[in-house]
């Protein structure tokens, strides 16, 4: 009996064996690769397994953390990416560089799902080369129990009650960003005036004994662990650092700030642009876009999951600006051809070192 | 086969890793991007920021050196010590944090002077405050002192354990005492040591980088984290060639300081590995 049920399994297995290899054979790019390159933390990576097991293309994931990294490694050619998510003044500098390929958006039909206000947007005219991965602001995340008043202005990153608990980000644009707000100015200044003025303020902070320091992905898990009074954070960071301490409460300062999104591009660099193209779309799914969404935080512009905000999402500010908000925040232009460019390098050294 | 020839890998190895870049380096720090000569890279380097930069990695380099010696020698001279039997064992324990990345002794030591790290939980239990650590000019200190002070107690040891003790009981049959078989004997006869220990403790510390941004959350950046920032996040066209100039002005820099060394000790017996 026992022997006959063995007979009948190697039987069942020899006859599933080859419905398997044709499933295998089945998938769109089997024994493909590619590599997509993405900010740190970025990612459910859960999605990556899903997306290798449909189509049965290897993805190989790797990070960055600040566009400037990124597009050192993108423009000295020395290594090849399929798909890279950069933010939008980012995109505007690769597409004047001619260093981004024009997406076959028939490739790419999940791009009906995005919501129509971060569609054909001025860096990328009728999404030619990215499709929008993930938006969010800039501001101020504070903790409730160590900072008495609520916090509205960047001002508050001055305050003497928090020396040494107050955290910068170790970003350029991002910072001289709240030096030229500080002064009245547009994030996306070229004067040469208003950046000085952007530099003694940094400085000034910098000079007193506020700073706690310049950091990045650290900043979420400290303010998470009540190591610090205020930092300085993109949106969906706060939100991480908000879901772990209660505490925490993040705010888009009064003056204004900064708006972002990350888009999804091919560079001239890939290697399988159709393979790319199929992850893009695939990252426009609804179910993945939700996935991605609940494990990083940040704000998906995918309709459906817009849909499926719960009333908490809906009432945070991290996740869900008001429109009065957006209304205050300005996008970030490329300046890289802008006459004083190099200014922006010049204060962020003097800051930094 | 001539016998040089065994060295013939090793010596394409640095001609392609060594040789090669350097000459890139130098290429790069004495043109344009577009290939024509010019000297104004090195211009950059009048601009104050550049000066403090290099100020700021001495002081913390020198005070990492002292600390390494103060802390080193007597550990080199209790290892080398006659009466002491398990020298082996303690020589691995110095060795062992070498056999470990430099990043993640950083990281583990972030962890250990964190504000809600061990160290602080510690004082927290016995009742004392806490401290802030991390940050601090003094953190950034012992960052380089942990990572670097097996290199200054190793030179020292193999120095001092090649010494001949009966120099030392000679000392003492003419009538000297202890303090002064130290300050007259053991010490000069140990300066190779001293002077290898402090080159390689030196040399790595003020061209270190990360450590220092790491444990002073970004706010104390030295020579090294300059150069890393102009190569990869600098967003001017230049950037390759200021990165080199100022390379090229940290080795020159090293270059007179192990010339200096090499004046103290001319036969290279500390380890003579410089």
């Amino acid at each position: 009996m026992k022997k006959l049920a063995i007979v009948l399994l190697v039987a069942l297995l020899a006859a599933a064996l080859p419905v398997a290899c044709l499933a295998e054979a089945d998938k769109p790019f089997a024994g493909a690769e590619i590599k997509v390159y993405n900010w740190e933390d970025y990612i459910d990576r859960e999605v990556l397994k899903i997306f290798e097991e449909e189509t049965g293309c290897h993805v190989n994931y790797v990070t960055f953390s600040q566009n400037e990294d990124m597009y050192t490694k993108l423009s000295t050619g020395a290594e090849s990416y399929d798909v890279v998510i950069p933010s939008e003044y980012m995109i505007e500098r690769l597409i004047k560089e001619d260093l981004v390929e024009e997406l076959n958006l028939d490739n790419i039909p999940n791009m009906a799902n995005v919501v129509d206000n971060l569609l054909d947007p001025i860096y990328d005219p009728g999404n030619a080369h990215s499709i929008p991965y993930m938006w969010g602001t800039l501001g101020i995340v504070y903790n409730t129990e160590m900072v008495e008043d609520p916090v509205t202005s960047w001002n508050a990153l001055l305050d003497e009650k928090y020396a040494g608990e107050i955290f910068m980000m170790d970003s350029m644009r991002d910072t001289v960003a709240i030096g030229l707000i500080m002064n009245g100015y547009s994030v996306n200044s070229d004067s040469e005036e208003e950046l000085e003025a952007a530099r003694e303020w940094l400085l000034a902070q910098k000079d007193s004994n506020v700073l706690g320091g310049y950091i990045l992905d650290q900043a979420k898990d400290m303010m998470a662990g009540n190591e610090a009074a205020m930092a300085v954070m993109y949106s969906g960071d706060a939100l991480y650092a908000i879901e772990k301490n209660d505490a925490l409460a993040y705010v888009i300062p009064d003056e204004g700030s900064n708006i972002w999104v990350d888009g999804m591009c091919v560079p001239k660099s890939a290697k399988n642009k159709e393979a790319a193209e199929c992850f893009i779309n695939f990252m426009c799914r609804p179910d993945i876009a939700q996935m991605n969404m609940d494990y990083i935080y940040y704000s998906s512009p995918i309709k459906q999951v817009v849909e499926q905000l719960d009333e908490e999402e809906l009432a945070s500010i991290a996740m869900n600006p008001t429109d009065e908000m957006v209304a205050r925040c300005e996008y970030y232009v490329d300046i890289s051809t802008f006459d004083n460019a190099w200014l922006y390098d010049d204060v962020w050294m003097d800051v930094l070192m | 086969m001539k016998r040089s020839w065994y060295a013939s890998p090793y010596a394409l190895w640095m001609l392609l890793f060594a040789v090669v870049p350097l000459l890139f380096v130098c290429w790069y720090a004495f043109t344009t991007p577009q290939g024509a000569f010019t000297l104004s890279n090195f211009q950059e380097f009048t601009k104050p920021r550049y000066l403090g930069v290099i100020l700021r990695s001495l002081k913390h380099a020198l005070y990492c050196t002292v600390l390494c010696l103060i802390l080193g020698y007597p550990t080199a001279y209790f290892l080398a010590g006659r009466g002491f039997n398990h020298t082996q064992s303690l020589v691995v324990l110095i060795l062992l944090p070498m056999w470990m990345n430099l990043l993640l002794r950083t990281y583990a030591m972030m962890s250990l002077l964190d504000d809600n790290g061990v160290l602080n939980a510690a004082l927290q239990a016995i009742g004392l405050g806490k401290v802030k650590v991390i940050g601090t000019e003094g953190a950034v200190v012992m960052g380089l002192v942990y990572n670097y002070l097996p290199f200054m107690v190793l030179p020292i040891y193999t120095v001092l354990k090649k010494m001949d003790y009966s120099v030392i009981e000679a000392a003492e049959d003419l009538g000297c005492n202890p303090f002064r078989v130290i300050t007259r004997v053991v010490i000069p006869m140990s300066l190779p040591g001293i002077v290898s220990g402090i080159t390689m403790v030196f040399m790595p510390a003020v061209t270190s980088f990360a450590i220092s941004t790491l444990l002073s959350n970004g706010k104390i950046r030295l020579a090294g984290d300059l150069i890393d920032y102009i190569f990869n996040q600098s967003s001017n066209p230049t950037r390759w060639n200021i990165g080199s100039s100022f390379s090229l002005i940290m080795l020159v820099l090293i270059l007179i300081s192990i010339g200096f060394l090499r004046k103290v000790d001319p036969d290279s017996e500390g380890g003579g590995m410089w």
